[in-house]
């Protein structure tokens, strides 16, 4: 059984208690996905499998099989870093830098939820085929990303930078 | 208290004397910073540009290696079993299916785990990291509910944590000190803070209350708290040999490796401690049992050991804020003047803690007032040790203080910012001292015009739209001028023109490693590329410690004395061929790659030149800063005014911050990105100190009932608004740049200034936090 | 985690035949069971996969709309017919965990998602009957601010966390399960328990049983429905009190209601008094607020949880309010 991993087709861990946020820091040494709870309850670990964001700590890597997996090392190419991740750096979204690999792989799985006409707890008329995107928007979609050091307005300004017209 | 540790407060209390003595007779020109840092004045350089921070690239792509990202040859996993009684003795540990269990390659209990000293705890010596100094799995005895019992280590986590699960404890209880009641029954003793007692008595407070014309009394009440660092508390530790090396999130790392050398019985030099990115520490990522047990299981069993904390296992074993119970009464005259000021109450600490929670601290210098008590009464319980947690005192302390002076203002029917301004003080009240930057008012002045506070209505409950009353509250943030003795930096010249400083500091997120590169920068008169920092290691010169909103300072003055040496050098190479020939240090500065005459640019020569001319590859200066004398003779502070509008719904009580701004006087702002980032970080901090956040202690056995970043609630995205920074970036002639600390004092003030809002949408005053719905809505 | 095996089922018959050859429990998003066996107060020796069976979302001839177990709970949210016909639901949803949760919890996972009682949690050292009936409950004297105000018993406390549960409970949905003696339905109100002196056993399920779809049945008065959770953080927290609500109003008067409430039960709390007094009422303020009064008049609070009897009567008041006004 195999999942591919960035574009790399890897085997699965014999072992099925292996998670696939240990399977990609462990087995596979991308330690960009971060352990920040183990448990859900923090989205440090997001990752995108299929292009939907998902924790990777709640996501056996067993359930993986024939999945795409994208990870944090796998948004920027030949040293060339992805636009979000550019803005999050010039938008000072993040301090520690603990929690950012998970808010910018969270963020461009919202990018296509919102492109999509997922609904959020926001939406006012659910019949509405697009979404409106604006910053509180952004925040209630983004509400599954922990930060601690408090950067998320650093972090809204740099989705808003990037995705404001990619998401209409 | 031990016999001994009341010999080593006292030696404290007798060496704060000596200091203080010295510099009664001291004149000005001795004071560090009595001759105003050259940079203050500099107007073209990197500081206070808005440079992105130097590590963003790596930390974006995921890049940045964090303590359990290290991996080593032959590595095992730990994993820890935390006892389930808060007080009483291990009657039996039966391991045999844990070792018996795939994978495991030890198991490790008090019975077979290698001697070992206690930690040294934190402030009772110099390089003391220990957050308490109970033994660490030495006997049977339990402390705590939450200490750790057992340590399996396996091939992989999986194994460990299935191993772990396998261990059966019977436990021997004893009666527990775990009520808050019952421990202030059996008494309580005074506090004492840095070598100083929690009290200080000025006037007659109780004889100026009782006659005051207007009064305010009230009990202010804040539970636990922990720091939830996203990072959880990690290590990867191998021995070479004698030698032991700790891959550790700390923010002490040569404080660190001087206590493990300790409790291992090494030397100091034997101990290396590597810390290049913390992922968030707030005060809770010192020494604690975790890196001690990995280090003696790396040792029984031979293999490199990572250990890294489940989020449950963090609240076991790492301190985190202990709570309060305040009060604060004020006596003022009709005018708002305050006549009397008290601020007391009881916090509860561990027997074995490193501090009680100062909540008075704050208090000490916030208002002119002839009559003052404040004392801050401690009893123990059986607990985990609690810590130093972003603004330790402040956070807490300045939640009763100012909203007590909102109670005031309302009561005399006097603005609040007014009622603050009246109280200004001209000097330190207690120490009598004068502030050495204090523009408070200022501050006020132009964070209420920019905040639009002419458009709040006093009185509460005015203001609705739809469901929601709106409301407006401010209030004061304040926070201590830190510089700890012990820092030192060593700055590395080559001839190719680039600079190397090193120093044994921290990369929590505050922008270090980017400030200090933008300061060292503009000393040497470098480009921001030509410099490189290196810091996160305990090898490297120093012991600083990432607390205390301290580091910039005590790296910048580091620096600063390394800088002077090589300047001095420098101009002894150059000698007499040099345009520089002749001059003294104090005549030139760093600009343009070299050093020029201070007024006479055309004298100039580069480092390069220098030290190719001298057959130098590098040049390397040290530098050790002269002892903090500046903080016994200005009261030194941070700063801030505080402004909240919050959204509470009628119907169902939800409390939403819908607004927010922070308007600092905190000396120079160096970078006004990241320190626009460190304001914010503290003032959402403060939002969940004041909505949401609470450790909840269960009383019947001292154990933590909400280990979980699910239960207890920091804030996400959508209680975060969009909060508004602003500063008067007025330099303090008596510190290095010029600056005053930011990355605590965003916590401070926050708490009240929401109550506040609360108080005027509402007109609920609420004193215990958090504020939960359900106390607004009755 | 306790070891154990793992087996992906394509669909049911493959499901239940693999647990015939022994106790295991089913894998959907694995939101909390897996959360569960990593605290080992789930021990499954065998795990079968059961993502890859039926996640169809589709309508009924007569104009109602069946979700396979294994449809994932955005899916739902964001399915034009849901939000057209059954619009509380999609609200509900999107009201519960965070995105990344809801792109992996499925709709038969979410129906069983257990309790978040911290105490249910603390497998080492809490004593909880839900865990180990008998064993007493630490958190009828403890912290007990999220925990139930109606059904509840002197065994558990216990509150049911689900969203979703709470909108199919006032939709009248119906559970569709799969064992190997064959196939039946139960009524999504009738699905979970109460917690009795049996606080571990929370669902009518028989062992090795599937649940394979849930059938929401034609309900034009949903068109006018809605969802609302009141919680401590603006979002990703579990409901203190939580209201899902429809009516129908003719002239004035209440033709028909559904009210189903969250967080204050071991279940989802179907309001049936308050529906059956609120049926050809005049839809006025006063007629709401009594309906909510007679609804939570045996509510039984704890010591930290007191403020929910009146926090949900104000809650379904507010909601049949503006709904009310919607239709009017």
């Amino acid at each position: 059984m195999t999942m591919t991993v960035n574009g790399n087709t890897v085997s699965i861990p014999n072992d099925p208690r292996v998670s696939l946020l240990d399977f990609l820091r462990e087995h596979l040494h991308l330690s960009g996905t971060k352990k920040g709870c183990n448990q859900g309850a923090c989205g440090a670990c997001t990752v995108l499998v299929d292009g939907q964001r998902v924790l990777s700590c709640l996501t056996l890597a067993v359930q993986c099989s024939e999945r795409d997996i994208t990870t944090i090392e796998g948004l920027s190419s030949d040293g060339v870093l992805h636009p979000l991740q550019q803005a999050f750096i010039e938008h000072d979204g993040f301090q520690c830098g603990y929690c950012t690999p998970g808010q910018i792989c969270s963020a461009i799985g919202m990018l296509e939820e919102m492109r999509r006409g997922v609904p959020s707890q926001l939406t006012g008329d659910l019949c509405a085929e697009v979404v409106a995107f604006d910053r509180d928007e952004v925040r209630e979609r983004m509400s599954g990303n922990l930060c601690r050091c408090g950067a998320h307005n650093g972090i809204v300004d740099a989705i808003e930078d990037v995705f404001r017209e990619a998401a209409e | 208290m031990s016999m001994f540790e009341k010999a080593r407060e006292t030696a404290q209390g007798v060496m704060q004397t000596v200091m203080k003595k010295a510099v009664e007779v001291a004149p000005d020109s001795w004071m560090p910073g009595g001759v105003p840092d050259p940079l203050i004045a500099a107007k073209h350089g990197h500081i206070g540009r808005p440079v992105s921070r130097i590590d963003g690239p790596l930390k974006a792509k995921g890049a940045a290696r964090f303590a359990a990202e290290f991996r080593l040859d032959g590595m095992v996993y730990a994993a820890l079993s935390y006892s389930t009684i808060a007080k009483g003795r291990i009657a039996d540990i039966n391991i045999a299916a844990a070792q018996a269990a795939p994978g495991v390659v030890l198991v490790m209990t008090h019975c077979n785990a290698p001697r070992l000293n206690p930690p040294p705890k934190f402030l009772s010596q110099n390089k003391a990291a220990g957050g308490d100094d109970l033994p660490v799995m030495q006997d049977e005895r339990i402390h705590w509910n939450g200490q750790p019992v057992a340590l399996v280590l396996a091939e992989t986590q999986e194994e460990a944590d299935h191993a772990i699960s396998l261990i059966e404890v019977a436990y021997a209880a004893e009666p527990a000190a775990t009520s808050l009641s019952e421990a202030i029954g059996k008494g309580t003793e005074t506090g004492s803070f840095m070598g100083e007692p929690l009290h200080n008595e000025i006037g007659n407070a109780d004889k100026a209350f009782a006659d005051a014309a207007f009064t305010v009394d009230s009990v202010y009440r804040s539970p636990r708290h922990n720091h939830n660092a996203m990072e959880p508390h990690a290590a990867t530790i191998v021995w070479e040999g004698d030698r032991l090396i700790i891959h550790d999130a700390t923010q002490a790392v040569a404080h660190t490796a001087w206590s493990m050398a300790q409790i291992f019985d090494l030397d100091e030099t034997d101990v290396h401690v590597t810390s290049p990115y913390v992922g968030g520490g707030f005060g809770g990522k010192t020494l604690w049992q975790h890196q001690i047990l990995a280090a003696a299981a790396a040792r029984l069993s031979g293999r490199p050991v990572r250990i890294a904390l489940s989020r449950e296992g963090v609240y076991r074993i790492i301190g985190g804020r202990s709570e309060t119970e305040q009060r604060v009464a004020l006596g003022s005259d009709r005018y708002g003047k305050l006549t009397a000021l008290i601020h007391s109450g009881i916090t509860p600490k561990s027997p074995n803690s490193a501090l009680p929670e100062p909540f008075i601290v704050p208090t000490r210098s916030a208002y002119a007032v002839d009559n003052m008590t404040l004392d801050v009464q401690v009893c123990t319980l059986d607990m985990m040790a609690n810590t130093f947690m972003r603004a330790p005192g402040e956070a807490v302390g300045t939640f009763a203080l100012e909203s007590a002076m909102d109670e005031l203002a309302e009561k005399l029917g006097i603005d609040p910012i007014e009622l603050r301004a009246r109280n200004e003080p001209d000097k330190d009240p207690v120490g009598g001292v004068p502030f050495s930057s204090r523009n408070i008012v200022e501050a006020y002045r132009s964070g209420a015009e920019r905040f639009g506070w002419d458009m709040r209505n006093a009185a509460p409950g005015s203001r609705r739209e739809g469901e929601w009353l709106i409301g407006m509250g401010c209030a004061t943030a304040t926070y201590p001028y830190y510089r700890m003795p012990g820092a030192a930096a060593r700055i590395t010249l080559s001839d190719n023109g680039r600079a190397t400083v090193d120093f044994a500091a921290h990369e929590m997120g505050m922008g270090t490693s980017t400030v200090q590169t933008q300061v060292t920068a503009d000393r040497l008169g470098l480009p921001l590329d030509k410099v490189t920092v290196r810091y996160g290691d305990s090898t490297l010169p120093g012991v600083i410690l990432a607390g205390g909103s301290q580091q910039t300072a005590a790296i910048g003055m580091a620096v600063m004395s390394a800088y002077n040496g090589l300047v001095g050098e420098l101009l002894k190479l150059a000698g007499n061929d040099s345009p520089l020939a002749g001059l003294k240090p104090d005549e030139v500065v760093g600009i343009n790659g070299g050093l020029a005459h201070r007024n006479k640019p055309e004298r100039f020569e580069n480092y390069a030149s220098i030290l190719t001319r001298a057959n130098r590859h590098e040049l390397v200066a040290d530098g050790t800063p002269p002892m903090p004398f500046e903080l016994q003779h200005w009261s030194m502070h941070s700063y801030g005014a505080m402004f909240c509008e919050i959204r509470v719904n009628a119907i169902t009580g939800e409390p939403r911050v819908s607004r927010f701004l922070g308007s600092f006087d905190c000396g120079k702002i160096l970078n006004p990105k990241t320190a626009a980032s460190q304001f914010r970080g503290g003032i959402i901090m403060g939002i969940g100190l004041a909505l949401t956040e609470e450790t909840q202690f269960d009383e019947r056995n001292g154990r933590i009932v909400n280990p979980s970043l699910a239960d207890y609630h920091i804030p996400v995205h959508l209680d975060v608004p969009e909060i508004e920074i602003m500063w008067t970036d007025i330099p303090d002639p008596h510190t290095p740049m010029g600056a005053h600390g930011v990355g605590e004092i965003g916590i401070t003030g926050t708490g009240a200034a929401i109550a506040n809002a609360v108080y005027n949408a509402t007109g609920k005053r609420v004193r215990d936090l958090p504020i939960t719905l359900d106390k607004l809505f009755r | 985690m306790i070891p154990f095996s793992y087996a992906r089922a394509n669909d049911a018959a493959a499901a239940l035949q693999f647990f015939a050859n022994g106790a295991a429990k089913y894998l959907g998003g694995g939101t909390n069971l897996v959360d569960l066996m990593r605290e080992t107060i789930e021990r499954p020796a065998r795990l079968i996969d059961v993502t890859s069976l039926s996640d169809s979302i589709e309508e009924t001839a007569d104009g109602g709309i069946v979700i396979g177990g294994a449809a994932r709970n955005t899916a739902i949210a964001e399915h034009r017919l849901i939000r057209t016909r059954f619009p509380l639901l999609s609200r509900a949803i999107v009201a519960g965990a965070s995105p990344q949760i809801r792109n992996m919890a499925t709709t038969a996972g979410n129906v069983l998602q257990r309790t978040r009682c911290a105490y249910f949690y603390d497998n080492d050292a809490a004593r909880c009957n839900k865990r180990e009936p008998g064993q007493g409950c630490d958190a009828i004297e403890g912290f007990n601010r999220y925990h139930a105000i109606l059904g509840a018993s002197s065994a558990c406390i216990a509150t049911h966390p689900s969203d979703m549960c709470v909108a199919l409970a006032a939709l009248d949905a119906v559970v569709y399960l799969q064992g190997t003696e064959g196939k039946r339905t139960v009524p999504l109100s009738d699905f979970h328990r109460l917690p009795g002196d049996r606080p571990d056993i929370e669902t009518v399920m028989r062992p090795g049983e599937l649940i394979t779809a849930v059938e929401l049945p034609p309900k034009p008065m949903a068109v006018n429905s809605t969802y609302r959770k009141v919680r401590d953080r603006a979002s990703y927290a579990f409901a203190l009190v939580s209201v899902a609500a429809a009516i129908k109003i003719e002239a004035g008067v209440v033709g028909d209601v559904r009210i189903a409430l969250g967080g204050v039960a071991h279940k989802p709390w179907r309001a049936m008094k308050a529906e059956a007094a609120l049926r050809g009422q005049p839809a006025t303020d006063v007629s709401f607020r009594a309906a909510a009064e007679l609804e939570l008049a045996d509510a039984k609070a704890q010591a930290h949880n007191a403020f929910k009897v009146e926090l949900a009567k104000r809650t379904i008041a507010a909601v049949l309010t503006d709904l009310s006004g919607d239709a009017a």
